[in-house]
């Protein structure tokens, strides 16, 4: 059966489609990829719908080779990319045939990424979902973390006839900013000089960072009614504070429910953000209201949806014209005489 | 009765409160806004998660407005509020109580004050609702602990709780589905897997059923441990 096979793994690579949906009242995390835009870009590059479970892989990379005549891969992420020890370029989409090795990481400058394959991977759903929550094992591959010597199952044996396309990373890179937050649901849990603090002070991710939660370290953000509330409900990019006022930004691994008071959530757009910033970083929230926190959102739905039309063929190499005319036509408006990115942090936009 | 508090929770998700605090009456409202949720089936809206006092509702803001879902669930919760919530399941649980299944039903016996059979005789006699589900997969909160029962947790949690282990701590009660750390007490332990994904339905219990346990010894724990198919009887209640 067509597979890539996992030569080395990250510590932290699993696999993600859009999260497990319906679950929560049986106490189920959604999990999900962290970086919805990346995940998005890396399956539109493959060819697939922009949700379809991908690799994450967190800061190291991991390397696979080729058990299968072709395959269509496809990486989003600021990571360090190789096939058979040269470079290659992430955000776009490669051609690799059997036995070829594709090495990817480590990061540079951001945190995740994604790795698609045009087809998608051939595995049972768990529960509706092809996301891993490795804390509870629910998920593909057991649940578990992806390890050295897996084999993951493609559903095609050869790609689909098209060329392989490109994205301008500029397109989809965020420069860091800061997270934008509504207020709620606990905020009156909180004194006045507690929201000041959270909006206008600034916070470092510490070394306790992952896809469950971020714990920041900074000034104490204050309590005003005590940090015990009877447990409820835990919503998408929760920041929760625990007695000693530092605020643990909640990822998609969360658990469903909890104790601790939500003075606010970071908005579905800027989740993504948050997936990119390492240990060490400082980051800073600005309060939006819910109204321009639903633009947001909706407009990077949109955003997604319309990246489709902004692929680029990536390079004449191996290509027959015909292939390259039907390109065109499938995919509108393309530069051909647009230069090919290389990589490198430098051009991305910051 | 207190009025239904709407809080904001992100873009994409509200939080219907009922009130504040463990409260049967309060968790009754909760399952009965829940259920006219799930019945009136409103496009738009993701999935629910009932809790103790609230409801954490999702939602697609590209499907509904939220001003409009809003005054949806309004209409609901004021309804669910005046109205009663009626349970549609009741399980019989077995638990062998004591030995080395509850390997701490001395000691709460001795911190209560009563003998090992009244603990077991006040735990197994009591009727239980499942508040919420959460912690983690399939980890039922029970409500319904008689007050004697009441007993704070462990001074140091145990980092490997077996698995379907019946516990209680504070004014609550549970089943730990799988191995994991936890502070409360072991009364005993149950064949029953509240979680098993290879089961069709993963899930034995869901939020606002009715439970009551039933003392068996350890050699009939035993033989249903050993059937992988066995299920608990649950009674359908109108």
């Amino acid at each position: 059966m067509s597979a890539l096979v996992v030569v080395a793994a990250g510590p932290g690579s699993s696999l993600q489609d859009a999260g497990r949906l319906g679950w929560l009242r049986h106490g189920v995390s959604r999990a999900g990829a962290f970086d919805r835009r990346y995940q998005a870009a890396a399956n539109i590059l493959a060819g697939n719908d922009p949700g379809l479970a991908c690799v994450e892989m967190t800061l190291a990379g991991d390397s696979y080779r080729l058990d299968a005549e072709s395959a269509l891969v496809a990486f989003a992420g600021r990571f360090r990319l190789r096939i058979d020890g040269e470079d290659a370029a992430p955000f776009r989409a490669h051609l690799l045939h059997r036995g070829q090795t594709l090495s990817v990481g480590p990061a540079e400058g951001e945190v995740r990424g994604y790795l698609a394959v045009a087809g998608g991977f051939d595995l049972f759903p768990v529960l509706g979902s092809l996301s891993t929550h490795v804390r509870t094992g629910i998920g593909p591959l057991g649940g578990r973390l992806l390890r050295a010597g897996e084999r993951l199952p493609m559903h095609l044996a050869r790609p689909p006839a098209r060329p392989p396309l490109a994205l301008d990373p500029a397109l989809v890179v965020r420069p860091p900013a800061a997270l934008r937050v509504t207020l709620g649901p606990q905020d009156g849990h909180f004194t006045p000089e507690g929201i000041a603090t959270l909006f206008g002070a600034r916070f470092r991710v510490t070394a306790d960072a992952d896809r469950m939660g971020y714990r920041l370290s900074g000034p104490p953000i204050a309590h005003a009614l005590g940090y015990n509330i009877v447990s409820d409900g835990i919503p998408p990019g929760a920041i929760q504070v625990p007695g000693d006022g530092q605020p643990i930004l909640l990822g998609p691994d969360r658990q469903t429910t909890g104790g601790y008071p939500k003075i606010g959530c970071i908005i579905g757009p800027d989740l993504g953000l948050l997936a990119q910033a390492a240990p060490g970083q400082e980051l800073t929230f600005r309060q939006v209201g819910i109204e321009e926190a639903t633009a947001a959102e909706l407009a990077e739905r949109r955003f997604i949806a319309g990246l489709a039309g902004r692929m680029r063929p990536a390079g004449a190499a191996g290509l027959d014209s015909g292939l390259l005319l039907e390109a065109n036509l499938i995919d509108g408006v393309i530069d051909m005489n647009a230069p090919e990115w290389h990589g490198g942090s430098e051009e991305a936009g910051q | 009765m207190q009025s239904v508090r709407f809080l904001d929770a992100g873009e994409q998700a509200l939080v219907v409160e009922f009130g504040d605090g463990i409260d049967p009456a309060l968790n009754a409202m909760v399952h009965a806004f829940d259920a006219a949720l799930q019945e009136a089936a409103i496009p738009g809206l993701q999935e629910t998660l009932p809790t103790y006092r609230s409801v954490l509702v999702h939602f697609d803001p590209a499907t509904i407005d939220r001003v409009a879902l809003r005054a949806r669930l309004r209409e609901l919760a004021g309804l669910a509020a005046s109205g009663r919530f009626h349970p549609a399941r009741r399980w019989l649980v077995p638990v062998a109580y004591g030995g080395a299944a509850g390997m701490d039903l001395d000691d709460v016996a001795r911190a209560l004050e009563l003998s090992t059979a009244e603990v077991v005789r006040l735990h197994a006699g009591a009727e239980y609702v499942v508040y919420m589900l959460g912690f983690s997969p399939g980890f039922p909160y029970l409500g319904g602990l008689p007050q004697r029962l009441h007993l704070t947790r462990r001074a140091e949690p145990r980092l490997r709780t077996p698995a379907r282990s019946v516990i209680i701590g504070g004014q609550q009660a549970a089943i730990l589905p799988g191995e994991m750390p936890s502070g409360w007490h072991v009364l005993g332990r149950t064949p029953v897997h509240s979680f098993d994904l290879r089961r069709a339905e993963p899930f034995l219990f869901r939020p606002g059923d009715l439970l009551r346990f039933e003392p068996v010894s350890e050699a009939e724990l035993a033989r249903l441990e050993a059937r992988t198919d066995w299920l608990p009887p649950v009674e359908r209640l109108a």
